[in-house]
């Protein structure tokens, strides 16, 4: 884990929040390094933007510490800390045009207009909106719009950038160029960035550090390629890109029974005959012939994905997906093949038995679920 | 499909038109006339010449005076407060609104009159206030007069602005205190200059019946608080001269069409140099 304590330039303390009666965050910790990118990815109403807005100022904690640089930052208020957000809706202001809005933290500061205007059309060449200055906000397209809320919170020169969900409103295209340029800039500048999502294939490709959360806790703490080879429970593994999530025991070391066979696998360190959950994601199966099948099933529905097929196979009543290149046909009998590193074994946790059998998947479902959830932030 | 829409609308305008002609359009060409003409009916521009003798010079400064401070008295005492509903609780600010609805249901005349029974040198204020030793005499000067346009019309001034403020994105707000603006820069950088529009119509609707007014100057002002609504008044109802009577109103509404392009001007500026939505 990189986040160590004694050069952490954030830190949170044992936080907890409570709207109400709801419980947004239960003591949660969590440490964050000098020109860090780490993310915050989770459901809708996990308690990231609660964080994010504890760290901007708008939100004090019921209990728990802010830290900034070792000091406690709990009753400092927003406009005296160094740290500056992106808003999700871009929080333009809408009587100032675009010159006016990125000057506008320079003007609050006093700086002198030599360089207010130097900073100004630094930060819109940043931004790539050289030539903007006399726009009005109105006039310009959402992408634009948040370039203009990027300069505008690093004109103010912040030691941390808080993000909240910064491309949510763009199509998807948008999407990809900004997620690059973000990460770019951040690069450039050595700010330190706080992301906050609920898309994981943002989290995944931009992130230093991925902070999963779920029910106002952490879940896991990673780089993005911890948090998808080693899922710590079934929440991160679903949440994650895909898994299969099959009820196991742990025999030995290297050696777990499930699907109705004993496998070998590359995890250690279990209790002899311990109850766990072991992931597969769909695309480390190989699909054989039956006779060469390890475990085998039949197709019950098949989906052409582009690149792959995404296909669910029958096995004992246990619906896996697997990510296949060949074609099968539904009800088609074929074997899977699985590899000893292709096993990731989980301990057991509140949410076993939740995630990972695909017996009720449709995609269509699994489009309207991702739809209402962005409409929900 | 066209033609039968525009034939719909054409219907469904229909009673606004002809409710203009009857009591705008026409009532203001008569105006116009009566201005122009004397008793028999023949041009004259005597009526508008008296107007510049200096006592109705006196009148106009004076309406113009009494309104502007008013309106801003009214502005001092309105944005504060529909800054600090808006800031509470939903049923909250139900309830404020309501409570500054009130007086209107009641109306103007009788809010006037029993203003000046409050107010009055024998009035219910000095009556408590006897006990201590003090008096306030108010009743029968200027005082009195714009303390009764502010009564009547903060509710106009009030009303638009919170309507904006309390439409203000809340993001917006939290955007500007994040880049170090405290509540005081927040205020003067951010809400001021966003609740403009809701200013600029609490203005135009609490200056135009201020400087119009006859009620509240004849019942409050005295001899030394007499406004030009009074002497429209006097010359329609006790001198019966409509002649010039017209020609008042007609220098009034011209007068009122000045202030309203200027203060137009104010907000059209602001159109221009970063886009207010409206």
């Amino acid at each position: 884990m990189n986040n160590l304590e004694h050069n952490a330039l954030l830190r949170l303390q044992n936080i907890s929040v409570k709207f109400d009666d709801d419980q947004i965050l239960n003591d949660l910790s969590l440490n964050i390094n000098e020109k860090e990118f780490v993310t915050l990815l989770g459901p809708s109403g996990c308690g990231k933007t609660t964080t994010l807005r504890i760290l901007a100022g708008f939100v004090t904690p019921d209990s728990g510490d802010v830290l900034f640089e070792g000091k406690r930052i709990n009753d400092i208020p927003p406009y005296e800390r160094q740290i500056n957000t992106i808003f999700q809706k871009y929080a333009l202001f809408p009587h100032l045009n675009v010159y006016e809005n990125v000057a506008f933290g320079l003007r609050v500061q006093k700086k002198s207009e030599e360089e207010i205007e130097k900073t100004v059309h630094e930060m819109l060449e940043l931004v790539n909106l050289k030539g903007f200055d006399k726009r009005n906000i109105n006039s310009l397209s959402g992408g634009q719009q948040q370039r203009v809320s990027i300069a505008r919170a690093l004109a103010v020169k912040p030691r941390v950038l808080l993000l909240d969900e910064p491309l949510g409103a763009l199509d998807l295209k948008l999407r990809k160029d900004m997620q690059n340029e973000l990460k770019g800039i951040q690069q450039r500048l050595g700010i330190t960035f706080i992301y906050v999502t609920h898309d994981q294939e943002e989290a995944l490709s931009m992130s230093d550090t991925v902070v999963v959360m779920n029910g106002g806790k952490i879940q896991q703490i990673g780089s993005p390629l911890d948090i998808y080879n080693e899922p710590e429970n079934a929440f991160v593994a679903d949440f994650i890109g895909e898994s299969n999530i099959i009820d196991g025991v742990m025999l030995d070391d290297y050696k777990a029974s499930f699907a109705g066979r004993v496998f070998d696998c590359l995890d250690k360190g279990f209790n002899k005959n311990e109850p766990v959950d072991v992931v597969i994601r769909p695309e480390d199966v190989d699909v054989v012939p039956v006779e060469k099948g390890m475990i085998c099933g039949e197709v019950t529905s098949v989906t052409f994905k582009g690149v792959h097929f995404e296909i669910i196979v029958d096995i004992n009543g246990f619906k896996w997906m697997i990510q296949t290149t060949d074609y099968e046909p539904v009800g088609a009998k074929i074997g899977l093949f699985i590899e000893p590193d292709a096993i990731h074994i989980m301990k057991k946790s509140e949410y076993s038995g939740m995630y990972g059998d695909y017996s009720s998947f449709s995609d269509e479902l699994d489009k309207l679920s991702e739809i209402t959830e962005a409409e929900d932030e | 499909m066209n033609k039968r829409s525009s034939l719909l609308q054409r219907f469904v305008a229909a009673p606004y038109v002809v409710w203009s002609v009857l009591f705008i359009v026409i009532p203001l060409i008569m105006v116009i006339y009566y201005s122009f003409t004397n008793g028999d009916g023949d041009f004259t521009l005597s009526n508008i010449y008296t107007l510049l003798e200096p006592e109705y010079i006196t009148l106009f400064l004076r309406s113009i005076a009494y309104a502007f401070i008013a309106t801003i008295i009214c502005f001092i005492l309105a944005f504060p407060l529909a800054y600090f509903i808006a800031q509470t609780s939903p049923r909250t600010q139900k309830t404020a609104m309501m409570l500054i609805m009130l007086p209107m249901w009641t109306n103007l005349v009788i809010r006037t009159f029993s203003l000046s029974n409050i107010i009055a040198d024998e009035g219910v204020i000095n009556t408590i206030l006897a006990p201590i030793g003090l008096q306030i005499n108010i009743i029968d000067s200027p005082y009195a007069v714009i303390l009764g346009m502010v009564y009547n019309y903060l509710p106009f001034m009030a009303l638009p602005i919170y309507t904006v403020i309390s439409k203000l994105d809340k993001h917006v707000i939290e955007a500007a205190q994040d880049l170090g603006c405290n509540k005081r820069t927040v205020l003067s950088k951010v809400v001021l200059p966003l609740s403009k529009s809701g200013i600029v119509s609490g203005i135009t609707m609490v200056f135009v019946p201020a400087i119009s007014t006859f009620y509240i100057s004849a019942k409050l002002g005295g001899t030394d608080g007499r406004l030009i609504g009074q002497e429209i008044e006097s010359a329609f109802m006790s001198s019966a001269d409509k002649n010039f009577g017209s020609s008042i109103s007609l220098v009034l509404m011209i007068l009122i069409m000045i202030s309203i392009a200027i203060m137009n001007k104010f907000s059209d500026d602001d159109e221009k140099g970063g886009g207010m939505i409206l």
